[in-house]
């Protein structure tokens, strides 16, 4: 087999071959460690798992598309907690005006629309100044976190309006609500990704900007589309979850954007661009919630969670980069 | 000469930048249906030429006139739209896509929504690598072909628009001959449509081959327009060196001792192959070739940068196997390198350390850096070298190219040495430096060095070598001593015709 090939079957199977093995690995530790007696892969454990999947998987998604076209958001997390905010507070002032029900399109909209508008600001920024992604977004990580602050202080911001409650902790043919959000959104940038032109000069401008440029792609606007679907995912993030919870603490969501890219590089996407794909993003994603789930069903605290997702990830870009040395004549820098 | 009118034409184009004139007055024209030719040596003008017409730089005077009317080309984009197509010699493909997506890139068949007509795309693309009998479809991933398909992909872009007039620069430099045939076959077509080709190469042959009519630049200056078939190799060397440049060799030799460094056999993949040579004390090997003949490429090998496949390397007739840059320096093997900004030099350092850098690790007193040993090292090699410098204290960023050399090889006499390799010596310094640089060169030969001067301009090879090696696309052609090279048995060298012609 050639060393190509073989790095590509790892890519586009490796994330999924990992889930089966976690499956099958804490099915069997199970047995012997698990703290219940209840099987690991019990039909409701797994549909709460896909559940507890979508708040990061809704995120990465968009953070695939950003990291293809060759930058990075690191302001998700913020912006996450900017829209819950929006939703939390916009409802708790204006069901008195306009009813139960009928404030929820509207909040909802309000944080969408808020969610879109910072990630397009970050977009423009990075457009128009030239100014690199990670420095931008890590400013507006700051700065959107900062306005987080400015609206309750310390204090968390609730709302719940049990018509939305419910609505959330609905099951339509088995599968919540947020899993079903996962779902479209997942199928949508699918779709995007690999069936539109905004989609495939993405990819060309993340693998090889200066061709895509010759070839007279519009790199900056295309960047501030994928900025503004990344700020819209971080929105409806926040509104599938909290429309639940109903309770935002301020310092909800931080840690969010390095989550999400754990989940996008061990999905396959290539943290340089030009390469990866959102069906490898959903198997990221799920395999991170797995290995959370099940070394918490093994007994397992959250310290020791940690390390094994990062150890895994470190192995998993070393073989990445041992598969993809091109032979040796290469330069040694 | 018939009245048919020109496709293309360039007319008293000048294009400055700062402290040179890149473009001085260049005026040409391509008939429908013609391949014309343009040459000249590296640094002549040709790629800015074409820069020019992609409308990469606006020119400072003239105007480009296509069919009747004079045009501003504000872009790559405006240029394709106007008919005008560029072949890149650097390849300019996004590897992860397919060939499809690549030939059409930017331009991609739509449906509704913004969605891609895959089927459309892959029809058309099919057909055009119909044309081009290549061996993949539309669909194989770019970055899974070879680096010749890859090119006969950039070629196929010519193929996807209503071209007026093509361009295609050193379209044949990774192509075997089989797919040169291709190549010539799709110029050929694209003839018989009434498209005007423009041809850069440096290979002569080719050149003979297929083209019609032949513009030679030189220095930015526009030398002449021959008909190919009134014309012969002899004289179009002869107009793109010129008569003007400095073509004197050197004469003086010095006493030769040892032999410092010997290469056998030495190959690195696809980049060079069969590459032997030796240097010895007190002499000054020249490398002269065209960009990508593998030069670079043998440098970086005895610098421990590359690893080669097949060989041997023998420093004072013992071999070695030299595994890293610290290992070459150790083994008193020195590299100035091509890029000195980018490779050579931490520009926002000063001058005394960049010079000691390789050998702070050495210069310490107890934990501290020994100032003291630092300055002196400098002022010694600032004295030997005649840097001029306000002080150690000055930025490197702010001296002149001249000077900036001089620190770099200041900077590699302080480890004492065997071998000096120096790659491009003179890039971007200007005419007083340069001599200035040779002289220095010729006179570390004089005190024992051997030295390896890898230079892409043909005065400068001749001006301070003792022999040159000449190379073509990784062999290495002939070996020259400094009293039988000649300009013309050079530069046939290099463009791989030497065979038949050797003395």
């Amino acid at each position: 087999m050639q060393p190509g090939a073989l790095s590509k079957a790892l890519k586009g199977g490796a994330i999924w071959g990992f889930i089966v093995l976690q499956l099958i690995f804490f099915s069997i530790a199970g047995e012997f460690l698990a703290l219940s007696d209840k099987a690991f892969m019990d039909y409701e454990n797994m549909l709460l798992l896909l559940k507890q999947s979508a708040p990061i998987g809704i995120i990465a998604m968009g953070m695939t598309i950003v990291m293809v076209n060759g930058n990075i958001d690191l302001s998700v997390g913020a912006t996450f907690a900017i829209a819950a905010i929006i939703l939390l507070g916009s409802m708790d002032m204006l069901t008195g005006t306009l009813g139960d029900v009928m404030v929820i399109p509207v909040a909802w909209f309000l944080a969408l629309a808020v969610g879109t508008l910072l990630g397009a600001l970050n977009g423009l920024i990075v457009w128009k100044t030239g100014v690199d992604a990670f420095i931008v977004t890590l400013g507006a990580m700051l700065g959107y976190r900062g306005i987080v602050f400015m609206f309750n202080g310390e204090n968390p911001t609730s709302h719940l309006n049990w018509t939305l409650v419910d609505y959330a902790e609905a099951q339509f043919l088995g599968l919540h609500t947020a899993t079903w959000f996962l779902a479209g959104v997942t199928l949508v940038l699918w779709f995007v990704m690999t069936r539109t032109v905004h989609g495939r000069n993405a990819y060309a401008i993340g693998n090889n900007r200066e061709a895509a440029v010759n070839a007279g792609i519009r790199v900056g606007p295309h960047m501030m589309i994928n900025f503004a679907i990344i700020g819209f995912l971080a929105a409806l993030s926040a509104v599938v979850f909290y429309s639940e919870s109903g309770s935002v603490n301020p310092n909800d969501g931080q840690l969010y954007e390095l989550w999400v890219i754990t989940a996008v590089v061990l999905g396959g996407t290539r943290i340089t661009g030009g390469a990866g794909s959102v069906i490898g993003t959903l198997g990221g994603v799920i395999a991170i919630q797995l290995l959370r789930k099940g070394l918490g069903h093994i007994g397992a605290d959250t310290s020791t969670v940690n390390l094994v997702i990062g150890l895994i990830l470190i192995a998993v870009l070393f073989l990445d980069r041992q598969l993809n040395v091109k032979g040796k004549e290469e330069l040694k820098i | 000469m018939t009245d048919v009118k020109p496709v293309l034409r360039l007319e008293g184009i000048v294009k400055t930048f700062p402290g040179v004139r890149a473009l001085d007055g260049l005026s040409f024209d391509v008939l429908p249906g013609e391949v014309h030719a343009l040459m000249g040596e590296n640094g002549a003008g040709k790629s800015t030429s074409m820069k020019v017409l992609g409308g990469i730089y606006q020119p400072d005077e003239g105007a480009i006139i296509m069919g009747d009317e004079q045009v501003v080309m504000n872009g790559p984009l405006e240029a394709k739209a106007k008919g005008i197509v560029f072949i890149h010699q650097e390849l300019s493909l996004a590897e992860e896509l397919s060939v499809a997506e690549n030939i059409y890139l930017g331009e991609l068949p739509r449906k509704s929504f913004g969605r891609v007509d895959w089927a459309l795309l892959y029809e058309r693309t099919d057909a055009i690598l119909k044309k081009l009998k290549v061996g993949f479809n539309a669909r194989t991933r770019v970055g899974d072909l070879s680096i010749a398909n890859q090119q006969m992909v950039e070629i196929a872009r010519a193929l996807t628009v209503d071209a007026k007039a093509v361009i295609f620069d050193e379209p044949t430099a990774s192509l075997t001959d089989a797919e040169k045939v291709v190549l010539f076959d799709v110029i050929a077509d694209l003839q018989a449509e009434g498209v005007g080709i423009i041809y850069i190469s440096h290979r002569m042959e080719e050149i003979f081959k297929i083209t019609d009519r032949i513009t030679v630049l030189r220095d930015g200056q526009y030398v002449g327009t021959v008909e190919t078939k009134n014309t012969d190799e002899e004289r179009v060397t002869q107009m793109m060196i010129g008569r003007k440049l400095d073509l004197s060799r050197n004469v003086s030799h010095h006493e030769l001792g040892n032999v410092a460094l010997e290469v056998r056999g030495l190959s690195c993949g696809k980049l060079y192959s069969d590459v032997s040579f030796e240097v010895r004390r007190g002499e000054v090997l020249g490398f002269y070739g065209l960009v990508g003949a593998g030069r670079t490429e043998i440098a970086e090998t005895l610098f421990g940068l590359r690893e080669p496949s097949a060989g041997q390397i023998l420093l004072d007739g013992e071999e070695v196997r030299i595994s890293s840059p610290a290992d070459a320096i150790a083994r008193g093997i020195s590299l100035v390198p091509e890029d000195r900004k980018g490779q050579g030099l931490v520009l926002g350092m000063n001058c005394r350390d960049n010079m000691t850098l390789p050998q702070v690790d050495d210069l310490k007193a107890g934990p501290f850096m020994a100032e003291g040993a630092e300055v002196a090292i400098f002022d010694q090699y600032r004295d030997k070298l005649d840097i001029r410098t306000p002080g150690w204290k000055q930025r490197v960023g702010n001296l002149s190219g001249g000077n900036q050399q001089k620190i770099v090889i200041g900077k590699w006499l302080s480890m004492h040495p065997n071998v000096l390799i120096v790659d491009e010596p003179t890039r971007g310094i200007d005419v007083g430096s340069k001599s200035e640089i040779h002289k220095l060169l010729r006179g570390l030969a004089a005190q024992g060095y051997a030295v390896i001067v890898i230079s892409s301009e043909m005065p400068e090879v001749l001006h301070v070598s003792d022999r040159i090696v000449a190379m073509y696309s990784g062999r290495v052609m002939r070996t020259f001593t400094s009293e039988e090279v000649t300009e013309d048995n050079l530069i046939q060298a290099i463009s791989g015709l030497t065979d038949d012609r050797a003395a």
